[in-house]
This record gives C-alpha cells, sequence and structure tokens, in this order.
C-alpha cells in the first residue's frame, strides 16, 4: 500500500526542524505530498485543488511553535480544513408525521444497495422503528431473494411482487399503512447515471413513493467517478444522504470527502463490515485522519477514555516495563481491549503501527482462544508461566479445548513479549524510578522506543505527533 | 492536564495493544464461521424445466469500447481542446496531469508518463500541443503492449477450469452468465459452479444465468464450504466430459486476511480436482479508484490471478487503474464489461480503450 503521508513527511519535518518561518518553497513541500496523499486516497481531482489552495493561504508565514513541528502544524490545518468539508454534525432522522418514513436507496451496480438496505432496516428497528423492507430491484437476478434472506436475518418482513418496479415500490407503500409499518425502505436496482432510461425509472420510483430521504450508497473504493455519479442522482432524484458502503476494506475513502463537497449532502451511514450489524451513522471528524492516511487517533483516545480507566493503566504500564506483567494483567487487558471493539479495527487507529502489522488479521476469535487457554490455567500458572511443565500443558490444552501446541506458542511469545517489555523498562529507568508523575515520562519513552523497534533502524520512528521526550502531552495533528 | 491524562491512557493502551497484537498475530489463523460442510447438491440445465437460452448473441453486433464508453468521452476531449488553442505552457502539464487522474489513472503513473514529455518539449523534440498529445498516446499505448491477453481454454481430456475473484459487487457472477453464454453459443460445453456460497441468493442469481445459457449448474448450501462445490463442480464435469468449468466465489476484501485464506484453499483443492485450473480473473469495477492496485496485488498474491475483467466500463467511469495493474503487477487484462446483457463482454483491445480516451 501508499507510504502514510505521516512517514513521507517525516523526512521534511526533519529539515524544517528548528525553522522560525516557513517559506513558501516549505509550503510548496509540504502541500506537495498532501496532495498526493490525497489523490492517493481517490479525493477528486477538482477538490484536492481547492483544498491545496485553501491551506496554502492558511500556511504560509505561520510562526513555528515549540511543540510542534512545521509538518505537524501544516497537518493539523490540513486536518482541520478537511473536517471542515466533510461536515461537522452526523446527520439526524427525523421521522415524518404522517407515517411511513419513505427511505430510497440508489446508486450504481454492485455499490451495495441491497445490503446497506438490510443493515438500515436492522439500524431502524434497533431504534425501535418498525420497518418494511420493500425489494423493487427487478433486474438483476435474484436481488429479491437476496433482500428476502438478509430480511429475515434481520427480522424484518420484506415486500416484493414482480412486474414494474415502480408499481412494486406504490403498492410497497400501501403495504406498509396497510401493516400499520412506520418505516418503509425502497432497495432499487443498480444503474449507470448515464443510463437515461433507468434514471427516469427510478425518478418515477421517487415520484411515486415520496420518499423523506434518499440515500446514494457510494462504494468507499469508488475513484474520480464518484463526482460525476453522485452529481447525477443529486440532479435527478435531489439526494439526501450519502450511505458508504465497504468502509471495512482498505480503501481511504477519499471518495466521501468528493461527493461530499460536490453535492453538499452529508454522509448519513456507513458499513464498516459484512456483518449486518457492522453498520452506523457516519462521524466525519474520523474520516479525515483516514483520508490523509494518519492514523485515527482521536477515535482511539475517546474508545480509550470510555473503557479504560486511567488509573489502572498507568498502573499496568508500569508493572509492565517493570518486567512483572502476568498473564493475569493479560487476560485483564485482553478484556478492556475487547470492550472497544473489533481488534483489527483499533489496530488500524494506532498511528505508526508498523505495516505488517495493521495489514494483519487480528481476529477476535483468536483473543477468544487466547483467553480460553489463560482461563483453564490455575492463578498460580498464570503468575508464574515458567511452571508450566507437560501435564499442565496438556490439561490446559484439554480444558480451553485447544492443542498442545497452542499452549505452547501462547506461553512462549508471552515470555518474550516480558522480555521485551523489561528491556523498554529497563531503557525508561533513568527517569521513572518512582512516583506516578514519572512514570509518566518513562511510558511515553518506552512507547517511542517500541515504535522505533516497529519502524526500523533509521526509519520512520512510530508514533506521528508523539511529542519530544518530555513535551506536553497531546496528539498535535489531532487537537481540535 | 486532562490532554495528558488521555495520552498516557491512549500510550497504555497502545502497550498492551502491541502486546496483544504481538500475540495474537503469530497465533495461527481460524477461520470464519462460514464453512459448514454440507454436500454439493446438483442440478443441470436439462432437469429443470427451463425456456431455452435466448440467442440474443447471433441478433446483437458486438459493441465496442468507443461507442460504449465513448458516451462521455468530454473528458479527455475538452482537456485537449483547451491544450490545443494555447500551446504548451506550465497550464498545460496541469491540465494534462488532472486529466490522467480524472481517468483513475493514478499519480504515480500520471508523472511516469508525463515527466519524459516534459523533458521532450524542453530539448525541443516535441513542439506542438499536438505532438506532446500524440506522444502522451503512444506512451499509453506503449504500457499496454506486451501482454497475451487469451483465455486458455486448451486442456483436453479434463475440464478446463476458470475461476473468478474479485472484492464484492464487482460483477463476478454477471460476468460468469455472460461467459457462459459466449462460449456455449459457440458450442463449448459448460458447467456453473456456485462457490459463493456466503452472499444471500448469489447460487440463485447465477443459477438464473445456468438456465438462460443452457450451462450445467453445481450448488451447495448457503453457508456451505466454497472450495467444496468448485471441486463438486470440476468432477462432475469430468465426468460428463464437459469442457469448461467457471468457478464463481464469494466477493471479499482483500484486507480481510481469513476470507483470502479460504480463497487460497479454493485454489487448493480446485487444483487437485481433475482438471486444469488455466484461468483466474480478477474481476475489476471500472469505478474502482487506487485500491484497484490493492485488490491485484492482493488476489494475485493469494490465487496466481492470470487476467483482469474490467467491467463497467459502459458508465461515466474510465477505469484507468488497469494501466497501473497491468504494468506495476504484469497482470493483462483480457475482458471487458460493456453492459449488462450477455454479449455486453469483449475481448479487451488496448488501441480500442485507448481510443476511447482519447477520441
Amino acid at each position: 500500500m501508499f507510504d502514510s503521508l505521516g512517514d513521507r513527511l517525516q523526512g521534511i519535518a526533519k529539515r524544517l526542524r528548528g525553522k522560525g518561518r516557513l517559506t513558501e518553497a516549505d509550503v510548496d513541500e509540504v502541500l506537495a505530498e498532501i496532495r498526493t496523499a490525497l489523490l492517493e486516497a481517490d479525493v477528486n481531482v477538482g477538490v484536492v485543488r481547492d483544498v491545496v489552495a485553501r491551506i496554502r493561504e492558511q500556511t504560509i508565514g505561520i510562526t513555528v511553535s515549540e511543540a510542534l513541528d512545521p509538518s505537524q502544524q501544516i497537518i493539523k490545518i490540513v486536518n482541520a480544513e478537511l473536517v471542515a468539508m466533510l461536515g461537522g454534525e452526523t446527520l439526524k432522522i427525523a421521522y415524518s408525521s404522517i407515517p411511513p418514513t419513505v427511505i430510497l436507496m440508489a446508486g450504481l451496480q454492485g455499490s451495495g444497495k441491497t445490503t446497506s438496505a438490510a443493515k438500515l432496516a436492522r439500524w431502524f428497528k434497533s431504534q425501535g422503528r418498525q420497518p418494511l423492507l420493500v425489494g423493487a430491484d427487478l433486474q438483476r437476478p435474484a436481488a429479491v431473494d437476496q433482500l428476502r434472506t438478509l430480511g429475515a436475518q434481520v427480522g424484518v418482513p420484506v415486500f416484493s411482487e414482480p412486474g414494474d418496479p415502480v408499481n412494486t415500490a406504490r403498492r410497497g407503500l400501501e403495504e406498509a399503512r396497510r401493516l400499520g409499518k412506520d418505516i418503509l425502505i425502497v432497495d432499487t436496482a443498480g444503474r449507470l447515471a448515464i443510463d437515461e432510461e433507468m434514471m427516469q425509472q427510478v425518478a418515477d420510483i421517487s415520484r411515486a413513493v415520496i420518499p423523506k430521504y434518499t440515500f446514494l450508497v457510494v462504494d468507499a473504493m469508488t475513484g474520480q467517478d464518484a463526482v460525476s455519479v453522485a452529481k447525477a442522482f443529486d440532479e435527478r432524484l435531489a439526494i439526501d444522504g450519502v450511505i458508504l458502503s465497504k468502509l471495512d476494506g482498505d480503501a481511504r475513502g477519499g471518495a466521501a470527502l468528493s461527493v461530499k463537497t460536490v453535492i453538499g449532502k452529508p454522509i448519513a451511514f456507513a458499513a464498516t463490515g459484512e456483518r449486518i450489524d457492522a453498520f452506523e451513522q457516519f462521524h466525519p471528524d474520523r474520516m479525515a485522519g483516514r483520508i490523509l492516511g494518519m492514523g485515527d487517533v482521536l477515535t482511539l483516545i475517546e474508545q480509550a477514555e470510555k473503557v479504560f480507566e486511567a488509573d489502572q493503566a498507568e498502573e499496568t504500564a508500569a508493572r509492565m516495563l517493570e518486567g512483572q506483567f502476568t498473564l493475569e494483567d493479560f487476560l485483564e487487558q485482553l478484556q478492556q481491549l475487547k470492550k472497544m471493539g473489533p481488534l483489527s479495527g483499533i489496530m488500524g487507529m494506532l498511528p505508526g503501527m508498523p505495516k505488517e502489522m495493521k495489514d494483519a488479521q487480528v481476529g477476535d476469535d483468536q483473543v477468544k482462544l487466547t483467553e480460553a487457554i489463560i482461563r483453564s490455567m490455575t492463578p498460580h500458572e498464570r503468575r508464574s508461566p515458567e511452571i508450566i511443565n507437560g501435564s499442565r500443558r496438556t490439561r490446559i490444552a484439554v480444558g480451553s479445548g485447544t492443542q498442545v501446541a497452542d499452549v505452547n506458542k501462547l506461553i512462549k511469545q508471552f515470555t518474550e513479549m516480558q522480555k521485551m517489555m523489561k528491556k523498554m523498562g529497563g531503557l525508561a529507568k533513568p527517569q521513572g524510578k518512582q512516583g506516578k508523575g514519572k512514570n509518566k515520562v518513562s511510558t511515553r519513552q518506552a512507547m517511542r522506543e517500541l515504535g522505533d523497534m516497529f519502524g526500523g533502524a533509521g526509519g520512520p520512528g512510530g508514533f506521528p505527533g508523539m511529542p519530544g521526550a518530555g513535551g506536553p502531552g497531546q496528539f498535535p495533528p489531532f487537537s481540535k | 492536564m486532562l490532554a495528558s491524562a488521555t495520552t498516557n491512557i491512549a500510550i497504555a493502551l497502545g502497550a498492551s495493544g502491541t502486546g496483544v497484537a504481538i500475540l495474537v498475530v503469530l497465533r495461527s489463523r481460524s477461520n470464519r464461521t462460514r464453512t459448514v460442510a454440507s454436500p454439493a447438491v446438483e442440478t443441470s440445465a436439462d432437469d429443470v424445466n427451463v425456456p431455452t437460452v435466448v440467442k440474443t448473441a447471433e441478433a446483437t453486433v458486438t459493441p465496442t469500447v468507443r461507442e460504449k464508453a465513448g458516451r462521455t468521452r468530454s473528458l479527455f476531449a475538452s482537456a485537449f481542446q483547451s491544450i490545443r488553442g494555447r500551446g504548451i505552457d506550465s497550464a498545460t502539464w496541469d491540465e494534462l496531469e488532472e486529466t490522467l487522474l480524472l481517468a483513475d489513472i493514478g499519480i504515480g503513473l500520471a508523472t511516469r508518463l508525463l515527466d519524459p514529455l516534459r523533458a521532450a518539449v524542453k530539448d525541443g523534440s516535441l513542439r506542438s500541443p499536438d505532438e506532446v498529445i500524440a506522444a502522451l498516446r503512444e506512451g499509453m499505448t506503449a504500457q499496454l503492449a506486451t501482454s497475451d491477453r487469451s483465455l486458455h481454454l486448451d486442456a483436453v481430456g479434463s475440464p478446463n477450469v476458470w475461476l473468478f475473484v474479485g472484492v464484492n459487487g464487482v460483477g463476478k457472477t454477471t460476468t460468469i452468465g455472460k461467459i457462459a453464454t459466449a462460449q456455449t453459443a459457440q458450442g463449448t460445453t459448460v458447467l456453473m459452479a456456485a462457490g459463493d456460497t456466503f452472499r444471500a441468493a448469489a447460487a440463485e442469481q447465477l443459477q438464473v444465468w445456468a438456465e438462460r445459457s443452457g450451462a450445467a449448474f453445481v450448488r451447495g448450501a448457503e453457508g456451505g464450504d466454497p472450495a467444496s462445490v468448485i471441486f463438486d463442480g470440476i468432477q462432475s464435469a469430468a465426468a460428463k466430459g464437459i469442457e469448461l468449468v467457471l468457478g464463481d466465489t464469494a466477493g471479499r476484501l482483500q484486507n480481510k486476511s481469513n476470507l483470502m485464506e479460504e480463497l487460497k484453499k479454493v485454489r487448493r483443492v480446485a487444483d487437485k480436482a481433475e482438471g486444469v485450473v488455466n484461468e483466474v480473473l480478477l474481476v475489476i469495477d471500472a469505478t474502482t479508484g487506487q485500491n484497484g492496485l490493492a485488490q491485484a496485488r492482493e488476489f494475485a498474491a493469494a490465487t496466481d490471478v492470470t487476467g483482469i475483467v474490467l467491467t463497467k466500463l459502459d458508465g461515466s467511469a474510465k477505469g484507468g487503474i488497469v494501466f497501473a495493474i497491468e504494468t506495476e503487477l504484469g497482470i493483462p487484462v483480457k475482458l471487458v464489461g460493456l453492459g449488462e446483457t450477455a454479449v455486453d463482454l469483449i475481448a479487451f483491445d488496448p488501441s480500442e480503450f485507448i481510443a476511447a480516451l482519447f477520441e
């Protein structure tokens, strides 16, 4: 994949460090990298041109502050700009005073309309509503079957009848009224924006059901064409919002920014996985970091705040560095980590995380297995894994439903991790022997070491946005 | 104060997260709960009462990329017009670059295409805008010059197997339907194996195509093991002397390693059956942006992709990402999808493709 913008800016940042004021040439250099990053994220060329121009105005002549290096300062400006462009708030659904609230799904073939329709139905259900799905995609073979299967999965009835899609949609509306459903979601066939006949058909469907919301489903992997598609659908249907599908892929999703900018309608929902519940309201502020390829530190901190208790985390970190980190601590952390959502998501949010690790799938199933193995140990074994001999291994394997080899692997890896932590603790020692306040410094420093270890010798050391030793504890590019 | 507290949390979390990752990543991978083995159910077009094959193939003239994609050709044409009217200046290069970018060619390749032209203008070997545009066209043509774009159907005595892979929603199933229609029309006997056991009603969708084209059809239960469906399909084709097996697979995002492992297994198991896997076709949607390169890289690593099928080129998207895929990864584009009917899948012709961009 692409080098992250953070990595690329490291080199420039080094050279600019110590400069009091940025020259136009400095700014150009940084902006060129930002432009490339945005283009690689599939942000529309025209949108990129505008963003870069606006950022240039804001950056020339800025004074370099002590806390941030110049490239970080520019990234901060870029980030703020992107967040502003993506729109400040999540869309609040207003329900029709006379039910049902009708929702029309539209988009290109394969963008994910049918799946999104079912996911949306599930979302409304979770809001206490009673949706009805209408299958008006009579074009693609078995599209209605697919909707019926998905509808059954989420426990939402599906109405469809063969013949004319416009008529089917109209009859669906009657059916919703008859059944007293308060939400009607109409799935339509995928169509090309330039297919006049098909665009007329979806306009007719829209006229027949008069939707409160018309959502355009856009694949997060879409390239430059996203803009023309969005424009064409908006002209025809007056789009109210966008559903961004397949956001669980590794595309940076610049299309979201382009579409939002060009048609000025919010990204309402995002599909974040294949599972039917992997669907959430879109948080524009979190998308900026992804498009820039900077890692969504903000989300991470937010989630961490929710889950972790500060003292406990600090204590664990300190113990970890002292080399006293036991399997028991590890189990506890696993559980807290689990509360934060799927692990792969968390890994993706850590900036500076080495690529191999980000790309590697961190399956929650594997966490479950690890948990099972540790739970099958006695407290004594968890504290001193060295006492685990052959017969204990067999017992643990049987108890956790795993193989002895799995138990061995876990113990071996845990020992290695412990060694590494000890080493880091040693590195950090001079500053943090006792007292909580000092522990903070040592922890931070140790993390930098860890980052460097993964970043490779001389490579882009780890966690961008990590302040220098003893610096103020902030993530500069993302503090708002 | 608050800020530094949160930082600490994040760091501690980072530390533990990393630890977890070290442990977890190294552990052997477990499969997603897609695998409920069940015997494949076999039906064939002969068993089902199917209306005869719709022979649209003979009635309709094969479309060309220029006709279909040409409907929105104003992109390059208008840029060139403005360039021609002005002479070469700094804006020329910006305009050319933006035009290439709008076709999803990517900033890397766009730079590689334009840099030599810029140098040539500087040293005087290119003088007029027309010459620059012609040189650009040549450069792009050269990118797609040397490739074997033929589809291999050369196994004799045992079935040829073509597998179809790709991310969700690119048109794998539809592509198989179109190929089956074309092949049966040419007299090749075809069997479709519904290896997409994940998406609801994917097998039904394929079955409709089987009925339309008169191909035999093998499916498993929804949620069943895709590898065994493909295997059964090949075995069944071998037993009946069917020449070509088209194996559908579920769409999957290339960063889901468990699903990519599943796909590797499909490939491995297909190789064990009594057929020859001589094509693995990666289907890519023309609207795909720069992520297409990552798709090609990962799918190629998992399944030894032999070619690309570029679908939905009849829309407003230009499909420029295939330039990057072909040049950087050496995977040839073999087929192009230009619409929803069976005849709308044609052999990829680079000069037509480039002409559609330029004219």
